[in-house]
């Protein structure tokens, strides 16, 4: 009998706000899996690439504070949202490679008791599942093939770019001008995967607020792309990608000129289904654009 | 020794001639590669085997110059520096050769770079220095005021970080992330005087850092790894460090993280919108879309807000860790 798989999981934000349906679907793929999530309860924010632009060094200490959580349980650190583990991993990388930087932060972390060695690894869900559980395990479990969609798979810039710190965190090589980790997830769900040249490019989530025009037009185009490549539905690992294009057709069709509006489905969702989850399971009632195909 | 393998490469080459033509079209070219080549190899050859019109730039071939800068299956590349087994490797055997950027063909590779240059002199690329005109000692940079340069001062200009930006695609303002690393790399020189005039071009909504989508692109793609978007974070230090910040959206949307996690530990998410747009803008452009968001269970009400555990060591964190006001 092989050991429990266990990770510490760091919610993020939105699994707890605004993407409830991604929480679920992640306790419900894990426990289909047999393997342990362990809620980093004390974890914050990890100032989704937005609080480094304002104070890059309480960033880094913040960041370095929900590693020790991770440390101090002795688990591999797994994140649900690319921006979260792009800025972990980022974290991580800085404090590991600059003795002198670390020491500036753990003097800070030493204040409230805690201390970042760079024990614990970070990995994203999908990597996990890929590099640890195994594609060839996770097939023998598929009980509904998803044979009869062409899915569309969004890999989100912060899993995949800068490629060669994203290569550092997972075994899985992944390469930013022509990913495969998800599409290779999709083949072995049963299901057909379309390539689409938006696949790898960036829904624009991050200038959402001060450039509105910009980021419709990049969604837009990346709804245009999945449509056009005659996919069924979208797939994407990162819920802050997942918030655009589910949420925010409207603009993107204003802004591309075009109707653009198709179901984007978590990844962790697209698992729970080819494994026998229930729709409720995996919180499908919570999408704006209706999954209308379960 | 290694042996030199060759495979048998399909080619789609662009071509266009902005005096002839009205539409580009793709010419199919096949051709034996052999492992040790590299794309300027390849350009060569199309060029002197198959037609002698087929026109590109290039001059150093050292990855020096940055003229040779082309796509490759959209994979932004020196010619003379990217070996074709690695984009064989990458991509198959059939492989697109397209410029820069499509919009900008003049002939064939070639592209007109003139927004490229525009933006780069628009940030002032030069020290701007008040020397005195008769100084008594030379002025010094030590070896680590050069190192924080950061390998900004690597750039050559090549281009391709600029156009596989996403935003310059779409916003003619944007400065774009070649400008803005060289921005940086005087901004960060100790002879240089110049760094406010160049923090309220960078500063500027529209045009400056703030539409910067985060994508990454620009430091994939850098042949030089001057990162860029490194570049673009001290870009945004910076304008909080001089006290230069606007109070506008994008600022208050960096600012509001600090000020949800120091409350909650939790990214609040409806008051960062809220806090960042103001009230009444935040109802008029986002009302909708939070509207419909609500029906389906997205939006979490004030008193059900998840806090972290232990918020009380967060709070500590930001109070001794904080390094800049707004």
């Amino acid at each position: 009998m092989e050991k429990k798989l266990t990770y510490a999981l760091f919610t993020g934000c939105t699994a707890k706000e605004s993407t409830p349906e991604q929480l679920m679907s992640t306790y419900a793929v894990a426990d289909k899996l047999g393997i342990e999530l362990v809620e980093l309860s004390e974890a914050t924010c990890c100032g989704a690439s937005h609080l480094q632009d304002y104070d890059d060094f309480l960033s880094l200490v913040l960041n370095a504070r929900n590693i020790c959580y991770a440390e101090s349980r002795g688990m591999t650190m797994v994140t649900i949202c690319n921006t979260c583990q792009l800025n972990t991993a980022m974290t991580k990388h800085r404090l590991d490679s600059d003795p002198e930087l670390k020491a500036r932060v753990n003097e800070k972390l030493a204040e409230v008791g805690l201390e970042y060695k760079g024990t614990s690894k970070i990995t994203h869900f999908l990597y996990a599942l890929i590099d640890d559980f195994g594609l060839e395990t996770i097939k023998e479990k598929v009980v509904t093939p998803l044979s009869q969609f062409n899915i569309a798979p969004f890999y989100g810039c912060h899993n995949i770019r800068p490629s060669e710190l994203q290569n550092e965190t997972h075994d899985s090589a992944e390469n930013a001008y022509n990913p495969n980790s998800l599409d290779e997830l999709i083949i072995a769900l049963g299901g057909v995967n379309v390539d689409y040249e938006e696949k790898n490019k960036c829904c624009g989530f991050h200038a959402e607020l001060q450039a509105p025009h910009t980021a419709a037009v990049l969604t837009g185009k990346a709804l245009m792309g999945a449509m056009d490549a005659n996919a069924d539905w979208m797939v994407t690992p990162c819920p802050l990608c997942h918030l655009k294009l589910d949420t925010q057709y409207e603009h993107a069709s204003h802004a591309v000129g075009r109707d653009v509006k198709m179901p984007v489905l978590h990844m962790q969702q697209m698992v729970g289904l080819a494994l026998g989850c229930t729709p409720s399971e995996l919180g499908l009632q919570h999408h704006v654009s209706k999954v209308n195909f379960v | 020794m290694t042996t030199i393998t060759t495979q048998t490469i399909t080619f789609n080459v662009f071509r266009f001639n902005s005096e002839t033509d009205y539409l580009p079209y793709y010419k199919k070219v096949e051709m034996e590669v052999t492992s040790e080549e590299v794309v300027l190899d390849i350009l060569n050859r199309i060029k002197w085997e198959v037609d002698g019109s087929f026109s590109y730039r290039r001059s150093c071939r050292h990855g020096i110059c940055g003229a040779c800068a082309i796509k490759v299956n959209g994979k932004g590349v020196l010619a003379c520096k990217e070996r074709m087994n690695d984009l064989i490797e990458l991509f198959g055997t059939e492989l697109t050769l397209e410029p820069l950027s499509i919009k900008r063909a003049v002939k064939d590779m070639i592209i007109d770079k003139e927004d490229f240059w525009v933006k780069h002199e628009a940030i002032e690329p030069y020290l701007i220095s008040h020397i005195e005109e008769h100084p008594e000692m030379e002025c010094a940079v030590t070896p680590a005021q050069a190192e924080a340069l950061l390998d900004s001062d690597y750039c050559i200009q090549c281009g391709l970080c600029h156009y596989s930006c996403p935003v310059i695609e779409i916003n003619d303002d944007f400065i774009g992330p070649a400008a803005f690393a060289k921005a940086y790399r005087f901004n960060a020189d100790v002879r240089d005087n110049g760094i406010d005039e160049r923090i309220d071009i960078i500063n500027a909504p529209s045009a400056g850092v703030w539409d910067c989508v985060k994508c990454f692109e620009c430091a994939e793609v850098c042949p030089k790894e001057v990162n860029p978007i490194e570049k673009i974070t001290k870009l945004h230090n910076q304008i909080f460090e001089h006290g230069r910040a606007i109070n506008n959206v994008a600022t208050r949307h960096a600012v509001g993280f600090a000020h949800s996690i120091k409350k909650h530990g939790f990214l609040d998410e409806a008051e960062l919108v809220r806090y960042s747009e103001g009230t009444l803008p935040m109802l008029m452009k986002h009302g909708k879309v939070g509207f419909k968001m609500f029906k389906v269970g997205k939006v979490v009400m004030p008193w059900n807000m998840p806090k972290s555990d232990k918020l009380d060591e967060v709070k500590a964190l930001i109070k001794s860790s904080s390094t800049v006001k707004f």
